[in-house]
């Protein structure tokens, strides 16, 4: 068999399309990166839309997380707690139980134990947590001249948080944000070995990883093919987010614009 | 436990819980706690030492040393930390077994990698067969504090390979116009001073590593989590003096609990220490501290 027909075979396979029954002998190097880099789909799908909708609830936490009001703030504040202060993995398995029996008292509640929608709620709320700590440490930094510049101008309210302010917090956190861009990929791995299940093994990158690694007993391919694929997708990550941070320093001189320094953290 | 356990079934509310939460098997998982802890306090401070030696490895002015410890540092970057814990916990076991089969059997016929399968002569085998049952648990958990150790002694590397460059040159330069080698000036000057650049990195690696110790359900450690999923599932009057539905969630949400105290616990320690630590420091902090007594 050639390695198209292999692609062809399995490059869909984990979202349940083309061969159904995955290879069980003569594992060939092929097979390997193309069910692996299959199962990146969903590490791709989690990260996303986490991401993406992570991002505007994180900007209103940290704004309710800066409110003076104690009925805003202390919720924002216990909310960043709870999610920043344990493990994504018994979030994972809480979240999941505690699905299983909502499922069983509202059965319209059924989509929420799978996967590809309850590990999403959980990675949305966790990200939003992690986010928001980042934006209300930027807001938090805020020089103070820019404000006093923005009512010298007569902008107040709304105007000025949108003109000024708000840019400004982003600008500051984005550096730290793209580390959390990059660990939230990573922290995607974790879906399918908490308690969410897969359906006909449609698994994502280190569920077909492992899943090789204990068919051959051999380590030394499967996971580093895992690795490759990650580095590719951390150095996508990278290039996204650098050409954002390039867009919102736009005003600075080349030599000036922040850097995006990597620094390892976050195993959540 | 209690005396007045020995008939659940006529028992109510709590004095029903307090014997449902006293059975040998939750005994067990409070064990399990223990062994959480005990996995901190032995992980945290190997993966210091990984760490500290992989900065050390880092700063060398010998290249092949130098880029080990670079690579070492860089590695962690750009892979998901459980694919490292998966992949060491084989890996190693399987080099410690080949390094004992070539010593133990040197003239055994056969191929250690068969096709599919890894196979090493039967005296190589690690821990024994024969071995008994708490060999081969604490053999276990030592690789997976040896994993702990490697994946956070990388991190740690990166955190201390940028405190040690933290410590400003002028201090390392009148280190050296006292007649200080190299050698005298790191041990003497530089680490001792490089703590108070280090602990927020630290401490963030310490939150970091409270967080990762559910990961060693995954390989394959009696830990918590497992003990969480084994209690929580249904149980029917027929197999159990304690029947109940399924309880996963609350189990779950006890654990989720028990990580945010412990969170909560560290924060304030490590506030605490840092406080300490800056005393005296040519840093904003320890100047704000200066003035503050002053």
């Amino acid at each position: 068999m050639s390695c198209w027909e292999t692609i062809a075979d399995y490059g869909l396979r984990s979202l349940g399309i083309g061969e159904r029954l995955l290879p069980r002998s003569d594992f060939t190097l092929c097979q390997q990166f193309t069910l692996i880099g299959s199962g990146l789909i969903w590490n791709i799908y989690f990260g996303t839309l986490s991401l993406l909708t992570g991002f505007f609830l994180a900007n209103a936490l940290a704004l309710g997380k800066a409110a003076r009001n104690p009925l805003l703030r202390k919720p924002a504040e216990w909310f960043i707690f709870v999610f920043r202060g344990s493990p994504l993995f018994i979030q994972f398995f809480f979240a999941y139980f505690l699905f299983l029996q909502l499922k069983s008292v509202y059965p319209f509640l059924a989509p929420l134990t799978a996967a590809s929608l309850g590990a999403l709620i959980v990675l949305v709320l966790n990200t939003a947590a992690y986010s928001a700590e980042i934006f209300y440490g930027a807001l938090m930094s805020v020089p103070k001249g820019d404000i006093e510049a923005a009512d010298a101008y007569g902008l107040t309210g709304w105007r000025r948080f949108r003109r000024i302010i708000w840019p400004t917090m982003m600008r500051l956190g984005w550096p730290a944000y793209t580390n959390e861009a990059i660990f939230l990929f990573h922290a995607t791995t974790l879906v399918f070995f908490s308690g969410f299940p897969t359906t006909h093994q449609k698994g994502d990158a280190l569920y077909y990883a492992n899943y090789f690694a204990d068919k051959t007993f051999n380590p030394f391919v499967p996971y580093p093919i895992l690795a490759f694929y990650f580095i590719l997708l951390t150095l996508t990550i990278i290039g996204i987010f650098g050409a954002i941070n390039a867009r919102l320093n736009r005003h600075l001189p080349r030599v000036q614009q922040p850097r995006i320094r990597l620094l390892p953290q976050f195993l959540r | 436990m209690f005396s007045f356990c020995s008939d659940p079934s006529s028992l109510e509310g709590l004095a029903w819980l307090s014997c449902y939460l006293t059975t040998g098997k939750h005994i067990e998982m409070y064990w399990a706690l223990g062994t959480v802890l005990l996995l901190l306090a032995i992980t945290a401070p190997t993966a210091l030492a990984f760490g500290f030696g992989g900065a050390m490895a880092a700063r060398s002015r010998f290249l092949p040393v130098s880029l080990f410890g670079r690579a070492y540092i860089a590695i962690v970057r750009g892979v998901p930390d459980i694919a490292f814990f998966m992949f060491f916990v084989i890996a190693l076991d399987q080099l410690f077994e080949v390094i004992r089969h070539k010593l133990k059997c040197p003239d055994w016929p056969q191929d250690i990698w068969q096709g599919n399968d890894f196979v090493v002569c039967p005296e190589a085998k690690l821990p024994l067969g024969t071995a008994p049952q708490w060999v081969h648990e604490t053999y276990g958990f030592f690789l997976a504090v040896l994993t702990f150790a490697i994946v956070f002694g990388a991190f740690a590397a990166n955190v201390l390979f940028g405190a040690m460059r933290a410590v400003p040159r002028a201090q390392v330069e009148t280190a050296e116009a006292y007649g200080m080698t190299q050698r005298q000036a790191f041990w003497r000057i530089i680490v001792p001073q490089m703590w108070v650049y280090a602990l927020p990195g630290l401490s963030n690696l310490w939150m970091v590593l409270i967080k990762a110790t559910p990961l060693l359900f995954l390989l394959g450690i009696e830990d918590i989590v497992y003990w969480a999923r084994e209690l929580g599932g249904a149980k029917t009057a027929r197999f159990s003096d304690y029947p109940h539905p399924d309880w996963r969630m609350w189990y779950f949400l006890a654990l989720l609990i028990f990580y945010l105290l412990f969170t909560r616990v560290s924060e304030i320690v490590l506030d605490r220490i840092m406080r300490r630590l800056t005393r005296g420091q040519a840093t904003v902090a320890g100047e704000a501290q200066r003035k503050a007594a002053a």
